[in-house]
């Protein structure tokens, strides 16, 4: 029996005037991998945003392991805990050295003495396969390799869920490999991961589940076999068209 | 060889840049032709045609009625002694002669608390960071006296002395205020938001010198009956306010340019507010903010010199009064030059150090 460890009901959220999520209903179950995509505006980055609650969402509710998530700033810390999350901007810290972005939160959120997290940094830089640009600043790596870091970094608060929000799409082309080849061993390994991405190589490599949102709603949910190859809505059957044939 | 290649690199830079056209050659001219004018001018007054301690008669000058510029009018340039007879109350004011030793030893001492501050690559740089936290106490007993040293009260403390005192102190207990400031104004909370708001806009609408009579009028109504906090408390007290509010603003700047994803991306790793704060936000801020500080820095060290309107002897109070004294009355310029350079001295060191930090946190970013 799977375990459910996210599960989003009836959210909805707005910016003013702006109705971003509109009745969102989603079940994430242990070990899933779930591809969002959709055009821009869609609401799709709002979406994961909202399941780490870097934006709060007003109506409706949110459970990540069992534990809703309210404005309680307890809970926010223990999920975040839990939840990694990794930017389509890398958003790493430019004033610390590759290791010193990794062994932050272990040495100050879980309270790890510096060697110990040092040495998990650099177990995670040798998973994302550049242990050597460890002692370097960000400034001075390429992008696909910023985003690994970025990857290891998250990796090494030792999440239990992985969030993309369109980790490739700063990427140049040659990059993009290199950082989809990590993702994908991830995925490999069990983790649980909700990637929003237009990589459509990616999702039919990896997912288990497709997602496809528009002005707000989740529009189709499907298999990817089903997703791609019989698609029920007319405006998934436009995007998908209009994404595989460029 | 080398010497011939080096001035024909210095002719094509001349005729590149000074004599490219006929209206850049004439203003070349003219401008050299003032800067000769002003410096001859200058430095005949100042020093070919001074008076240092004797007269060109060669008597040791012990009033006006000495300098030889008042002897024979017209032909003699400054008479410097004014400077010397009073030179110790620029230093130090009118704090007793056998306590100055305390004095000249903080005055010894300020550039190791600051050096740590100032550059990141120095010997001993934690050692000196631990000096630098502890010289404010050792620097006030030093001072102002306590076991087994002689009280000085503030009312002797001048010159130069209470220049640094309060630039320097007003700058150090502002820096944190103002980081409190400005974080404040950038909060969630809208009433912590709405008091940093008010009182920045407040200080900064308000000049120096009525934040100063305020302080000196108004500080004893806040305070029990009884407790009456001496004048340069007072000063200083309202220093440090105005220069809060400067500083706040200046950090502010720096806390803009840092992007929105900085700190999602720390708070998303489940650091607290606080943590992702003092971890990734305040140091990139800070070390954008460094030169308007340096900038506000520079502009309150000046600004320092308003303190004599509340009757205290800065380095320019000591200055008036030694014009006020009827042996040496008149000698205007020679005291104001003499001001104007120990002021500029700092200033310029303090400009030139924001020069420096520029061009090293480019590099710094470039790498």
């Amino acid at each position: 029996m799977s375990e459910q460890v996210i599960t989003l009901e009836k959210v909805n959220k707005w910016y003013d005037d702006f109705h971003v999520l509109k009745d969102i209903d989603l079940v994430v179950n242990k070990g899933q991998k779930i591809v969002i995509c959709g055009p821009s505006g869609s609401g799709k980055s709002t979406m994961i945003r909202c399941i780490n609650r870097l934006e709060a969402h007003q109506e409706g509710k949110i459970f990540v392991h069992g534990t809703e998530l309210t404005g309680d700033l307890k809970n926010i810390d223990t999920i975040r805990r839990e939840v990694g999350m990794v930017f389509q901007q890398f958003n790493l810290f430019p004033h610390l050295s590759v290791l010193d972005n990794i062994s932050l939160a272990p040495i100050w959120v879980k309270k790890m003495p510096k060697k110990e997290a040092e040495e998990v940094a650099m177990t995670y830089l040798e998973k994302v396969k550049i242990p050597e640009q460890a002692l370097k600043f960000p400034g001075q790596l390429s992008g696909g390799q910023q985003q690994r870091v970025a990857i290891a970094r998250s990796l090494a608060m030792n999440p239990k869920i992985m969030l993309f929000d369109e980790p490739t799409s700063a990427l140049d082309p040659e990059m993009i490999k290199e950082v989809l080849d990590v993702m994908i061993q991830l995925a490999e390994e069990g983790m649980t991961m909700l990637v929003v991405t237009h990589e459509m190589g990616f999702a039919k490599t990896v997912a288990d589940q497709m997602i496809f949102m528009d002005e707000g709603n989740i529009v189709e949910q499907a298999s990817p076999s089903e997703f791609f190859n019989n698609p029920k809505n007319d405006r998934t059957k436009l995007f998908l068209s209009q994404i595989l044939n460029h | 060889m080398s010497s011939i290649v080096y001035s024909n690199k210095f002719l094509i830079w001349s005729k590149k840049n000074l004599f490219s056209s006929w209206i850049n050659t004439l203003l070349t001219v003219l401008s050299i032709y003032f800067i000769y004018e002003v410096s001859v001018f200058f430095l005949d007054w100042a020093v070919f045609k001074a008076d240092f301690l004797t007269n060109f008669r060669g008597e040791r000058i012990i009033d006006r009625t000495f300098c030889s510029k008042n002897i024979e009018p017209g032909s003699y340039g400054a008479c410097w002694a004014i400077i010397h007879v009073r030179f110790y109350q620029f230093m130090y004011g009118f704090y007793p002669a056998a306590e100055v030793w305390r004095v000249n030893l903080v005055f010894f001492l300020l550039p190791f608390a600051l050096v740590a501050i100032f550059f990141d690559k120095v010997p001993f740089r934690k050692y000196l960071l631990y000096f630098t936290l502890a010289f404010p106490f050792i620097a006030f007993y030093l001072l102002y006296g306590g076991p087994s040293l002689t009280t000085v009260g503030t009312n002797k403390w001048g010159g130069l002395l209470v220049t640094l005192f309060l630039g320097v102190t007003g700058i150090a207990l502002a820096f944190p205020l103002s980081i409190a400031l400005a974080l404040g104004r950038r909060s969630n909370m809208p009433i912590i938001s709405l008091l940093c708001v008010i009182f920045i806009e407040f200080i900064r609408g308000v000049p120096l010198i009525t934040l100063l009579f305020t302080a000196n009028v108004m500080l004893p109504l806040f305070l029990p009956d009884g407790v009456s906090p001496d004048n340069l408390l007072r000063a200083l007290v309202a220093v440090t306010l105005f220069q809060s509010a400067y500083m706040a603003e200046a950090i502010r700047g720096g806390l803009q340019a840092i992007p929105r994803g900085q700190i999602e991306a720390a708070r998303s790793m489940g650091l607290t507010y606080w943590q992702s704060t003092r971890k990734i936000v305040l140091p990139q801020a800070l070390r954008i903010s460094i030169p308007p500080i340096v900038n506000t820095s520079i502009g309150l060290f000046k600004d320092t010199s308003l303190v004599l309107i509340i009757g205290l002897f800065d380095l320019l109070g000591i200055g008036r009064a030694a014009l006020a004294d009827m042996t040496w009355t008149k000698l205007y310029y020679e005291v104001y030059v003499f001001v104007a350079i120990v002021f500029f001295i700092f200033c310029f060191a303090m400009s030139r150090y924001s020069l420096y930090l520029e061009k090293k946190l480019k590099t710094d970013n470039s790498s």
